[in-house]
């Protein structure tokens, strides 16, 4: 297998670990509107959290992007 | 990329270090005036009874007014709200005005990010060490936690500190980087498919429905990257202000 080949293939496998942050992200807004339809009054005013949650955990699959895109445009 | 092309207007060179007015300069040139222009004529006629356009800029301002305060106390309001609403301001207007066709985005480049995100460190550091001196440490500390795990969280912390300004950088960046080139490569489906006769033509107008959609989500991404990026500054900002948790 050659360089070029196998710099494709980890750029495909790195892609894998956006897996986690689609996870993770669905299970925040999930989690968030299970609570909201509990208690819509307090939905509100957690909305701010909401978001700071959404990128905490979005910026784990951004770096497995990173990874792809350095793999595929700078190694 | 071509939209993705630095294209250099006025050439200039500071001991080997580029500084050309480019496109990209261009860009968040206009966004700032824009955004400065719009403001001041907004709120020029100060009038009890808001206009439209003053509307939209009181309530911009107090969108971002309660953001920093429930992120970071009265204390930090009284001393980051014009810098945060100046990065937010900053930051919408360049990834908004990029989401126009033929119009280069700043915020997709990632030395744009970058330097926001390493100003954002600075302040965080300058403020914390000037107001806490040593106890600014304690951020590395966190109370409560028993003492024969303490070094392992202590390593963590000190791990997580200096990868926000990365994370920071990096999440702007990619989000409006990836959005863009979606979009291209959702669009590029249009041509292609109706290059393959009559039925590639009526088959053309999914990828053309998906891209109008995905401009949709990308006008939402805009607004929410900035807002995301002004959020994550007021807490790392609160952090500098009381470093104990």
């Amino acid at each position: 297998m050659d360089a070029e080949a196998a710099k494709y293939i980890g750029a495909g496998l790195a892609c894998l670990g956006m897996l986690g942050a689609a996870i993770g992200v669905g299970n925040i807004f999930g989690s968030f509107l299970e609570g909201a339809m509990r208690n819509p009054s307090a939905a509100q005013g957690q909305f701010g959290n909401l978001i700071f949650g959404f990128a905490v955990t979005e910026a784990l699959g951004i770096f497995s992007l990173l990874i792809a895109l350095l793999l595929l445009f700078v190694v | 990329m071509h939209q993705f092309q630095i294209e250099r207007f006025a050439p200039f060179d500071i001991n080997g270090i580029d500084a050309s007015f480019s496109n990209a300069s261009l860009m968040m040139v206009a966004g700032a005036g824009l955004a400065t222009l719009f403001m001041t004529q907004a709120m020029a006629p100060k009038a009890m009874v808001p206009g439209r356009a003053q509307v939209v800029a009181e309530g911009a301002y107090n969108f971002i007014h309660s953001m920093v305060r429930d992120a970071s106390g009265a204390e930090g309001v009284k001393k980051f709200f014009p810098f945060v609403f100046t990065l937010f301001i900053f930051i919408f207007m360049a990834n908004m005005l990029g989401m126009f066709p033929y119009f280069f985005t700043p915020t997709s480049q990632i030395v744009v990010t970058a330097t926001l995100a390493l100003i954002v460190f600075a302040t965080v550091i300058i403020v914390g060490v000037t107001k806490n001196g040593f106890k600014f440490l304690k951020l590395f500390a966190p109370s409560g936690v028993p003492i024969y795990i303490l070094w392992f969280v202590i390593i963590i912390e000190i791990i997580s500190f200096f990868s926000r300004p990365l994370s920071h950088a990096v999440r702007l960046w990619a989000n409006v980087f990836a959005g863009h080139v979606l979009l291209k490569v959702f669009a590029s489906f249009v041509p292609m498919m109706a290059a393959a006769g009559f039925v590639g033509i009526l088959g053309s107008i999914l990828p053309l429905g998906m891209t109008v959609a995905l401009y949709a989500l990308e006008f939402l991404v805009a607004f929410l990257q900035a807002y995301v990026f002004a959020l994550l500054t007021c807490i790392y900002l609160n952090d500098a202000l009381h470093p104990g948790h």
